[in-house]
């Protein structure tokens, strides 16, 4: 293994690590406040709705028809797995008949 | 209303800091789909390794080490002699940022672990560990091992495929011709779907969605993650003060 190549991803590794402990890490640091707790209630889904959305868009028609239909499933059966399958099938189809 | 709160309250229903074998098997149940499709990006990144002109040691030891998707493939485009080794630091640090909010969305379950287990878990703290381990927390199940359990079940299935997609070489069909690039997508929106709460999440979720695209068109990397998030839970605090 090269001594660059190595460096590289060791360096890689340890900002990663960073940013993986660094949330618990800065937790145990600031002040607990109401204002903070409120803020960590409505980050996961904050979160998950900026990871989703533009992802969502950028992957067209297909992609957008199939998470609705996986929004539609997980809101009907109130489960996960049959929403997962119901997006992979859909978008799958759908790449198939656009494409 | 007084302004500072214990921790404990903080971490509202925060149950006692169990870490059990049959939590970590419960995580690695859960991350199983995700684990098997999961196969295809690291049979994918192996490929490109190989092509980018890694060496099997250092693909191994890149998806061992720093064990993360996006991160790796953004890497791939970088990877010219002489190596940009700062360059590759920073764009890991846009693309993994992120994390930071999720670990602190956790942090209050976790942080009754020992430092061992909790600095331990961090390393398998990923969207997907993190996305499984929020339903879990909703369903008052979460064990102090899920996030290990169901990170190491990710972890196998990426290494092992990088392997796979290294030796064989041959040109890969995309994986996105089976929808396999969407189980995340889907998981994401399923658990939105439990989230919802009318016209309480409209406004939060609103500004997340509007704030992640324009960062999505304007900045590299994954920031618009990060600002989403951001932009999302401040709306939604200041929105509860009312």
């Amino acid at each position: 293994m090269r001594t660059d190549a190595t460096l590289a991803i060791l360096a890689m590794a340890l900002v990663t690590y960073g940013t993986r402990a660094g949330g618990f890490w800065l937790m145990r640091w600031l002040p607990p406040s109401r204002r903070l707790a409120a803020a960590l209630r409505h980050m996961p889904g904050a979160l998950l709705v900026a990871i989703v959305v533009p992802l969502a868009l950028a992957s067209g028609m297909a992609g957008i028809v199939a998470l609705a239909g996986a929004a539609l499933i997980a809101i009907r059966t109130g489960r996960v797995l049959p929403a997962l399958v119901a997006g992979v099938a859909l978008v799958a189809l759908l790449r198939a008949i656009l494409h | 209303m007084r302004e500072t709160i214990t921790r404990d309250e903080l971490a509202g229903d925060a149950e006692a800091a169990t870490f059990t074998a049959s939590g970590a098997l419960l995580g690695a149940r859960r991350a199983l789909p995700l684990a098997i499709t999961g196969l295809a990006d690291g049979l994918v990144f192996g490929v490109l390794a190989r092509q980018a002109g890694m060496s099997l040691g250092e693909a191994l030891l890149m998806s061992g080490a720093v064990n993360t998707g996006t991160a790796q493939f953004v890497a791939l485009g970088l990877w010219v002699a002489p190596l940009p080794v700062v360059a590759l630091a920073a764009t890991t640090l846009v693309v993994g940022a992120r994390h930071l909010l999720m670990g602190a969305t956790l942090a209050a379950h976790l942080g009754r672990l020992s430092p061992l287990r909790r600095y331990g878990s961090a390393f398998f703290l990923t969207d997907e560990t993190w996305a499984l381990a929020l339903r879990e927390r909703a369903l008052g199940t979460l064990d102090g091992a899920f996030i290990m359990g169901g990170g190491l079940a990710l972890f196998a299935s990426w290494v092992v495929s990088t392997a796979g997609g290294y030796l064989a070489g041959a040109s890969l069909r995309d994986p996105a011709r089976w929808g396999l690039d969407f189980v995340f997508p889907a998981l994401v929106v399923a658990l939105l779907a439990g989230m919802w709460r009318g016209r309480a999440t409209l406004a939060p979720w609103g500004v997340a969605a509007a704030v992640a695209l324009a960062a999505a068109v304007l900045l590299p990397g994954k920031w618009y993650i990060l600002l989403g998030g951001i932009a999302g839970a401040v709306v939604g605090a200041l929105r509860d003060a009312d």
